[in-house]
Order: C-alpha cells, then structure tokens, then sequence
C-alpha cells in the first residue's frame, strides 16, 4: 500500500482513498464504573471500508454507538468534516449524511419491504404534516422522488421480488439485506454496519460481500463495519481496528494486523492481567 | 417480407404508437412502441458497425431476457452478422465452447457476471475482439480498451453512424440470409449451432400465427431463456410477424408477480412451470380456511366434470353452466387472475409431456391449454393441437406446411418450410439428421393415433431399447409417469437390455418438505429429507401405483420398476446431469453413478457414494451419502400366476 498522507493514498486495486472524514480522538466511554470503551483514536478516510474487530465483549457495538451518535463519550473528541462535534440526537447525526444498520435487525415487521426502505428518507423529508395529509404539491413531488430513490436502491441490492413482502415474512439474511436498502435510500457519505455478516451462510455472506463492495464502488460511499468473521473483515476492508478489552491493539491494513503479536494473542487467548 | 428487420419497419410503419416491448423496471412498467423501438435497434446496429460488425460475423448474445438484448438481435442481424445467442447460466466452459466454435468477435454481455464469465474464458478464444455490457453496476473500474457500455455503443450509433450504409445492408438481407444461430443443448456430446433462415424464421411465424389467430393486440410475456427456440420464435418471429408486445420481467425471481401484472394473451411454459403454480395452489389451498377449502373442492369438482366440455363448446346443461357461472365468479375468476391467466387466449406447453391432471386442471378453469411438439431443427413447430381437439397424452396434428411421416422402426420424420440450414460447421451431422428431400429424424419415436390422427409420442428413438426378454423399453414413458406425482421432481429409469427396471427418483423439495411440515418430520437438509423412511415409504407407493398403470399397457408391461433409490442431490445442469432446457442426460448419468445402478442390481439393501457437485460460480465439491435401495411391489403380468415376490 502507499504512502498515508493528509490527501489520501491508492489502494492496490486502484481504489482512491480520500483524506480524513471522521477522526475519534481518545474516546472513553464508561456506563457506570464499567470502562466500554478506553482511550481509543482513530480515523475513517473517504472512501474506504473501515473495519472494527474484536472478541466478543471488545466494546465493538460501543464504538459504533459513538459514530452514530447514539452514546456519547464521557471523554474525547469526536471530528466529522473537520469540524468537533458537540453531543447530538440520533436523528441530527442522521441529518448530517451518517446511516446504519444494525446487529439485531430493526425493522417495521409488519410494513413490507418497500415502506421499510421509504422511511430511509424521513429524515430528507421536508413537506409539513398537512400537505402530506393531502398529498398535494410538495409532498407529492417528494414521495415521488424518494420512490425513485428507493426504486433504484431497490434495484441495486436484488431485492425487487420481495418488494411487497412483508419483513416478518422474509427469512433473516434478506431482512439484512432490507435493512442496508433502508440506509442506502438515505444517500449516506458514511455508512455504519454492525455485523451485516452475523448469523448468514457462505451464499448470504458472499452476497452481502459483494453488495458492500459495490455499494463503495458505485456510490462512493465510505463504510465503516464491525464483523466477526476475520476472512470476510481482511477480504472487504483496506484498513482494520483491533479492539479487546475496550482497548486498541491493533490499526492498520489487514495483513499489518494479521501479523501483530497483540492481535494474535487476543484471538487465540492469553491471560490477561 | 424478406427480414426480421423489414418486418420492423414494416411495424413502426404500420402501427408504430402500438407498444413492442415493455419492461418493468424501478418498479414501473416501461413501453417501447414500435417507432421507438426502431429508432433504438438502428441506433445500435449502426454503432455495431462502428464497432466493426458485418457480413461473415458472429454477435453472442447473454443475458436475461430485456428488451435491449432482443433489439440487440436484430440490430446484430441489420448489419449483416449472425446473432448466437447463449443461455445466460452456462458456466464460463461451456461457453467457451460455442464462443469458439462461432468464432464470435463481438460479445453483448447483460451484466457484469457474463462479462467476468467471458473475460474468464477470453484467452482461448482466438476471433474474440469487443465486448459490450448492458448493465453498467460493478464494471466502472474494469479495463475497458475492448469494453463498451451498451447505452455508448448506441449513442455513437446515433451521433456518428450511417444511415445510408446501414439502409444499404439491410437491403441487402434475403430469405435465405442466417436469422440466427442457436446451440441447441444437445442430449448427448457437444452442442451443434443451428442456422435458421430468414425464411426458416418467417414462414414458420406466419404459419403458426395464423393457425391461432394471434393479433397485434396481443402480449406475452418473455421470461424463457433467449437462447431457446422457442423463446425466438414467439418474441421475435411472432412478435414481428403479426406486432404483438413483448413484456419482460424486472428479474428473475419476480416473473410470478410480472404474470400477474402484465396477464398475457398468449403464454408458453413448459409443464414444470404449470406443476410448480399448480403445487403452489394446492400447498396455500391446505393453509386456506374451511369455508375457502370447501368452495374451493367443491367447485374444482364441478369444474373437472363440465369445465374442458365447455371450453371446447360442447352441450352442457343449463344447471351445470349455471354452477360453472357461480364457480367462476368465486373460485376460477380469482384463481386465475392470481396465476395471471386471466387474459389468456391461447396457451402451450411443450418440451415434455404433461401430466393428465396437471393439464386438466388448467383446462378445466377455462384456460385454452394446448400441447405441441417440435425442436430446434424445425424452427419450433412440428405438430400442435387445434383449438377444441385437445388431449393430454397427443401432440397434435401436423402444423401447418408440415409433413410427417413415420419410418419402420417408429421413428418421426418431417419436413416444412422451418427446416434448418445445416448445423454450423458440421456437415457430417446435418447430413446424418437432414436428407437430400429435406426429410429431417426427430430422433423421437410415436405414432399417428388412429381416432384423433394426432401424434403421439413414446420416447426418444435412442433410448427405446429391449429389456432381456425381448419385450420393449421406453423408460420416458414411465419417467413422465412417475413424474406426474408432486412429490417427485425428476425421475431415471434403467433396464435396457436387464431382466427387470430400476429407477432413480429425486423428491420435489417444495411439495416434500411442505408435507414434512404438515406431518412434523423434523428434516436438517435435502439429502436427509430425501433418505426419511416416511418419504421413501410414499415414494414406494408412487412407485406400485405407476407399476399398476404400466401393466395395464401390453407393450410396455415390462417397464415396472422393481426397485429404486432415492437421490441425495438434485440432478443439475451445472453438473452436466441435465440439459439446459432440463432433460436428462441419460449416459452421463449412468457413467456417473455407476455403483449406484450397481447396488441396484445386486441385490445390496443400502448403498455409500460419493458425488461431485458443481456449484453455481464454478467450483467443485463433493457430497457423500449412504442411500437405501427400496424395493417396489410390481404387477404380475405373465399369464400363468407365480409366486409373488
């Protein structure tokens, strides 16, 4: 791999990584006297696949949680566009361009696939409650562009003949699937996966391989994911964060990490102090 | 009319605001009329041409059925090339070979999957020189020094192409100038390209239009692989001839829901499709509640007993119409609106034969299902049956500007205006399957039924044999029998040559594993649920029932099954088991499971074996399983009683 400088870097499938998006400046996140999350830094680039491993317990979910907004840290900095970020509402770091998914899917049950994914663009929605109520003008136009929008997101992940099915009805490696529809539709610059693999078989995990890799490659879409599973975390992502333990040890490109002592020993277990 | 591209002019001339072709797509239903659709196919015949297309060339056609890819047949053939279309789930080997032997030099691929199938295989494809891809998602970033997008070959075509050049050629189009080439699977070696003519393509157009009626008001809806016969006859040949619209599904997995939608005038399916939506009903029906099943059995009833009388105009009384009415009204009408049928005129099946109640049921909700019997070499139809003259186990009678006649040892020969050119750099087989009167071998045995003077067939001509004995083989005809219960999916029959017949049986895992359910059998795989001695105990009473049935019939008395095994795996194309279009291959299979023909003749009760599987992206594993041979209860039919076994 190149050269990491402030304006990016060339990955060796000719990929061009951007500069610095989001940078977490010593983050620690406690609930209680429990330590989540212990004095971590790092940075997600434009454009790349970011990966955030580690056993379970690691504080993975946790550090997602911080990125999206969801917790806010008791210490650290949080910088997204070369701006510090004060504490936010979900819905306010949604607003700023950052969608996700998440480890146990969330999705309206009862609402088919096609309504799941339409909510995806609630927060880009800004025809008042009357005018949606009678449809008319603005709040026509934009149901039909976000339907558009969904149509193609739609489209994209292979989902079209379940586009009238229910959720409940769908087994779980599509419902993933609908749920990567309904960040999609948001037009993130940032997209936030926990797990998108967890509970899938060899076909489901491929797909959803393939799917993350083109949603990077077609939309420029810059992702960052926790996984378990290491052979698909060194096969999709061009840099890995190892955590254990709340702390990081390990950052770097997947074969940095596959080879650090720390990392090795935190996988295959050694006695911790 | 010369050309499939006259006819399209002919058609954005006559009815050009008439829609061609429409497509579903972002999850609204496109059109294209007849004017528009010209406009695009000589956009991109003329960027073809730039991209050096002409005479003596061949155009590989992949991917699913759209209508860029049909106008991209016909643009192909506007500028003097043969269009060859392939089956868009081949793997990269298999095209590699018909790649190689058309000599293709310009490949139009539907997507990034067939464009890294042929990249995969390039190297070894010597005349290959550009490609062109339709659906641009995940190829941005591949080299494209002989890669185009679809939609900038056709914008070239429109900015810098010459009309003059292009009128010229297409002028220059005769009758016996090449329609197209289409592989045919091939039961038995390699696939043999078939040339068909202009002429070929029209004639046979014409005259089966005719012969239903079929109007430019018309639809179908095309979701049949575009590399079959039959897929060009109707979207294209028909199509053109009479300017019905095409309609194409969104993907795949949605032509149910496009059906339904779209409600065809004319469709085709093979008799798989109609089993499978007839499995389907059957499976929801048993979820229903009582007062739907009630009505539903109940008029089903009624609809068996004077539906098909009816449809065929016969007299039925004033109460049995009048029930048939209220049936309608409840049970038929919804029914058919939810397969889609609603709006059929004309409706075929073909390709395999068709079980009797399957066929029935269809016709008995008013639905004008009809068989026919043709292949590739005979542009499609060799005999269809007329409105009103329907059965389920005959084909019909000759289509019109056919001949039939049938030889000595009972096999079919034909000859009509849609017989093929030759095989493509073959000479030797188009000889061996063509003579100089242009009488053609079916390579299918039948006969001409006395009452109805419609065809029926027995079997493939090869494949009826001699069993020990001395009495007759035809194991498709006990296959299709067995075959008609739900819960098998496929079936091989051996015994040429043997004392006795055995059989191979793969279950239907729909309708197997819905009974499962509705029995609490806890199953963990397919391979577990095919081995369950429940399974095997229904099977084994499938398999007397057939017995029973194949006794009744003097000839082929000695066709029983006396013991099969029930298959671990499902037999696949992909592993050179079946065919594309899904017949069996029947020396592959007994080459390839040889130790399980084996045990079934030597007495074994139970059989370990080890089978190489292929999956979908090309790669190999293996499945290991121990199956029980179970042994069947057959009819005795020899006319002194012996002990039963």
């Amino acid at each position: 791999m190149a050269v990491k400088d402030a304006e990016g870097y060339v990955t060796e499938d000719g990929r061009t990584i951007g500069g610095v998006v989001m940078e977490m400046r010593n983050i620690t996140l406690r609930f209680g006297g429990v330590v989540a999350i212990k004095d971590i830094s790092f940075d997600i680039r434009e454009g790349e696949i970011r990966a955030i491993i580690g056993p379970n317990g690691a504080g993975k979910s946790s550090m997602l949680n911080v990125i999206s907004g969801f917790y806010n840290p008791q210490e650290g900095e949080v910088w997204y566009r070369g701006s510090l970020r004060p504490p936010m509402k979900p819905y306010q770091v949604a607003q700023q361009g950052i969608a996700r998914t998440f480890q146990n899917i969330a999705l309206f049950e009862g609402m088919t696939v096609l309504d799941n994914v339409m909510t995806g663009r609630l927060t880009q929605m800004k025809a008042g409650m009357f005018a949606q109520a009678i449809w008319k003008g603005k709040a026509e136009r934009e149901e039909v562009e976000n339907r558009e929008l969904a149509e193609q997101v739609i489209d994209f992940l292979e989902i079209q003949s379940i586009r009238k099915t229910p959720v409940a009805r769908l087994p779980y490696g599509l419902k993933k699937r609908v749920e990567l529809a309904r960040a999609l539709v948001s037009q993130p610059s940032l997209l936030l996966l926990d797990e998108p693999m967890a509970g899938m078989n060899v076909e489901e995990k491929e797909d959803m391989s393939r799917f993350i890799l083109s949603v990077n490659d077609e939309f420029g879409t810059t992702i960052a994911l926790i996984e378990h599973d290491m052979g698909v975390v060194m096969d999709l992502s061009d840099r890995v964060v190892v955590m254990d333990y709340g702390k990081k040890i390990g950052d770097g490109t997947p074969d940095e990490v596959r080879n650090n002592q720390d990392v090795i020993d935190a996988y295959l277990g050694v006695a911790h102090d | 009319m010369v050309s499939i591209p006259a006819l399209l002019a002919r058609n954005a001339a006559s009815f050009g605001n008439a829609p061609a072709y429409r497509e579903k797509e972002f999850g609204i239903w496109q059109s294209w009329t007849w004017a528009e659709a010209q406009e695009d196919i000589r956009a991109l015949a003329k960027g073809l041409i730039l991209k050096g297309a002409g005479p003596g060339q061949f155009v590989a056609i992949i991917g699913r059925n759209r209508p860029a890819l049909y106008g991209a047949m016909v643009a192909v053939q506007m500028t003097g090339a043969v269009p060859v279309p392939l089956y868009q789930d081949a793997v990269a080997e298999e095209m590699a070979y018909v790649l190689d032997h058309c000599g293709a030099s310009i490949v139009i691929a539907g997507d990034q999957e067939q464009v890294d199938k042929v990249l995969e295989i390039a190297d070894r494809l010597p005349e290959f020189r550009e490609m062109i891809y339709l659906d641009p998602r995940g190829l941005r970033k591949y080299d494209h020094t002989h890669l185009t997008a679809f939609a900038d070959v056709k914008e070239a075509g429109r900015t810098q192409g010459d009309d003059a050049e292009l009128d010229r050629r297409i002028a220059a189009l005769g009758p016996d100038d090449t329609c197209v080439m289409l592989y045919t699977s091939g039961t038995t070696g390699k696939p043999k390209g078939v040339v068909l003519s202009n002429r070929n393509i029209i004639e046979t157009a014409k005259n089966s239009a005719e012969f239903d009626h079929l109007r430019q008001t018309d639809s179908v809806l095309a979701y049949l692989p575009m590399a079959w016969v039959g897929d060009f006859i109707f979207s294209i040949g028909q199509a053109y001839w009479t300017g019905f619209c095409v309609c194409c599904p969104e993907a795949q997995h949605t032509m149910m829901t496009d059906l339904r939608e779209i409600g065809p005038t004319y469709y085709f399916a093979p008799p798989r499709i109609f089993e499978t939506q007839l499995t389907n009903v059957m499976i929801r029906m048993e979820d229903a509640g009582r007062l739907k099943q009630w009505m539903f059995r109940t008029f089903m009833d009624h609809a068996r007993k004077v539906g098909p009388k009816i449809l065929d105009g016969e007299s039925v009384g004033a109460w049995d119409r009048l029930k048939y009415r209220l049936g309608e009204l409840f049970v038929y009408g919804p029914l058919k609106n939810t397969l889609g049928f609603s709006k059929v005129r004309v409706g075929y099946t073909a390709g395999e034969a068709i079980g009797p109640e399957i066929f029935e049921f269809y016709r008995s909700l008013g639905i004008n299902l009809k068989q026919l019997y043709g292949q590739t070499e005979a542009s499609v139809f060799i005999t269809q049956q007329p409105d009103n003259a329907v059965s389920a186990d005959t084909v019909g009678v000759p289509s019109p500007g056919v001949e039939i006649r049938i030889d000595d040892s009972g096999e079919v020969f034909y000859r009509s205006p849609g017989v093929f050119v030759e095989y493509y750099k073959n000479a030797e087989s188009t000889a061996g399957t063509k003579d100089a009167e242009g009488w053609v071998a079916t390579g299918d045995a039948g006969f001409i039924e006395e009452a109805t003077g419609q065809l029926r067939i027995i079997d493939r001509a090869k494949d009826v044999g001699k069993m020990a004995n001395g009495s007759l083989f035809a194991p498709k005809y006990v296959e299709n029998k067995l075959k008609f219960y739900p819960n098998i999916l496929e079936a091989v029959v051996f015994g040429n040559g043997r004392e006795e017949c055995t059989a191979f049986i793969n279950i239907d895992l729909t309708a197997v594993g819905n009974w499962a359910e509705r029995n609490n059998i806890a199953y963990a795989s397919y391979q577990e649920l095919a081995g369950h001695p429940q399974v095997l105990q229904a099977l084994r009473e499938h398999v007397a029932e057939v017995n029973a049935s194949v006794a009744e019939d003097e000839m082929l008395s000695g066709c029983q099954v006396h013991r099969f095994v029930v298959l671990h795996k499902e037999l696949d194309a992909d592993d050179g088991e079946l065919t594309r279009t899904r017949k069996v291959r029947r020396r592959i299979i007994e080459e390839k499971y040889a130790d399980l023909i084996a045990a079934l003749y030597d007495g074994s009760e139970s059989v370990s074996t080890v089978t190489e599987v292929t999956y979908e992206d090309g790669r190999k594993g293996s499945i290991s399983a121990t199956l029980k041979v179970v042994e069947a209860d057959v009819v005795d039919v020899a006319p002194k009683a012996m002990a039963a076994e």
